[in-house]
């Protein structure tokens, strides 16, 4: 009978880099941030995620890929965990990662602002076109089509684009 | 831990989200603008999720096998707890933004404090609330100043709406006994705490909008006590007909 290696931390992020945001899929739910751990059980897999938004209705989605693909590896049962401390935040967004946002045309997030709790005007902040690379823009809504995007346009190359929200 | 009081808290958080929410949600495919249809929906769409998320925690305080879906979907008018400033008509535009600006500010206040919950899990879902919050408290603010800083018909709408809302506000903060339990044990907050600060941030915005602060006079009050406004039930019709008429349905 052949036992199966327990696959290591690094392994089973590697298998669950595979899976894609069903909303973006060029970044993986482990650049991302939303897989905040992996580890083998006795009994199977444990995989630990956190919601961006909490109405975000991609989680279930994204909670059905991480399943498949681990079975595709031959991994499980999975049994996913889903915790809410620390709050999901996109400085977990690597540098990488906001290239392969800002080639598929969604300027990545700048650096999360600590504001006053109640401020009516963000700091300014130049958000650079995913198209043409320029700084002559202006945002339109801070709602885009998904929760965890903003809604701009470039005034150089006159292309409405989106921006993923810093939050 | 779990306390007959604590669920009744978490019931009321959640109530005012759900309630709200749906209010909301029903702007979508009528906003004045898309850019506002989209905004709209998907500030209904964070407060249906934290609604979610904190009927889920009172059903697992509460113990006796419901689950958020039961609590949202199952439950009567007069079994509610959501306070009855969030129940009223969507009105014109104007009137949700007036609304959504008074609950936004009360809730990121009532988020910030909760993130110091002694319940690890509703600390959670404070701190991630608490980040949604502050961008609908700054959509609504903005929206505020344009329209009572706009034309004579605008202003006039928004100052009417304010009028009409005003004497919804006092509900918010009365604490009762179960405010003040769960916030001798830690895990909620005293509602009446946040008054000086939400009038402060109100105040400081209306200013800016040129509108006038009403009154204080007659407050409404008793949505908390399951005493709604007729308009709760009619509501709550159009929202659980789905849920009850094909009973554990799934898509």
């Amino acid at each position: 009978m052949v036992t199966r290696a327990v696959p290591s931390r690094d392994e089973l992020l590697a298998v669950l880099d595979q899976v894609k945001d069903p909303e973006v899929p060029v970044v993986s739910v482990v650049e991302l941030g939303i897989v905040r751990d992996a580890v083998a059980t006795e009994t199977g897999v444990e995989v630990t995620i956190t919601p961006t938004y909490s109405g975000c209705p991609a989680m279930r989605e994204i909670e059905s890929d991480i399943r498949d693909a681990l079975a595709e590896h031959g991994l499980g049962p999975v049994e996913i965990r889903v915790v809410y401390s620390p709050a999901w935040t996109t400085d977990w967004i690597g540098a990488a990662a906001k290239e392969k946002l800002e080639a598929y045309g969604i300027a990545p997030p700048g650096v999360v602002q600590r504001d006053e709790l109640v401020s009516l005007e963000r700091r300014a902040r130049r958000v650079r076109c995913p198209f043409c690379k320029s700084l002559n823009t202006e945002r339109k809504s801070e709602f885009g089509s998904t929760a965890c995007k903003s809604i701009w346009f470039c005034r150089s190359c006159r292309q409405p684009f989106e921006e993923f929200k810093a939050i | 831990m779990s306390s007959p009081a604590f669920f009744e808290y978490l019931l009321r958080l959640g109530d005012d989200r759900l309630v709200l929410g749906h209010r909301l949600s029903e702007w979508c495919g009528h906003g004045p603008i898309l850019e506002e249809d989209i905004a709209v929906a998907n500030i209904a769409l964070d407060l249906i999720g934290e609604a979610s998320l904190l009927l889920k925690l009172a059903a697992s305080v509460e113990g006796k096998g419901r689950d958020e879906d039961a609590l949202a979907y199952l439950r009567d008018a007069i079994e509610f707890r959501n306070s009855l400033i969030v129940e009223l008509p969507k009105g014109d535009f104007g009137f949700t933004i007036v609304r959504q600006f008074l609950f936004s500010v009360y809730s990121m206040l009532q988020m910030d404090a909760l993130q110091k919950s002694v319940n690890a899990d509703l600390s959670g879902v404070a701190a991630k609330a608490l980040k949604e919050t502050r961008y609908h408290v700054r959509h609504s603010a903005q929206w505020v100043v344009t329209l009572g800083a706009g034309t004579a018909e605008s202003h006039q709408r928004v100052q009417q709406s304010l009028d009409d809302l005003w004497r919804y506000t006092g509900e918010l903060f009365i604490a009762d006994d179960v405010d003040r339990q769960v916030a001798a044990s830690g895990e909620g907050v005293d509602p009446s705490t946040l008054e000086g600060a939400w009038r402060g941030q109100v105040l400081s915005v209306l200013d800016r909008a040129g509108l006038r602060v009403p009154d204080a006079g007659y407050m409404q009050q008793g949505g908390r006590a399951g005493r709604h406004t007729e308009h709760l039930g009619h509501m709550l019709s159009e929202m659980q007909i789905l849920a009850r008429s094909h009973p554990g349905a799934s898509w």
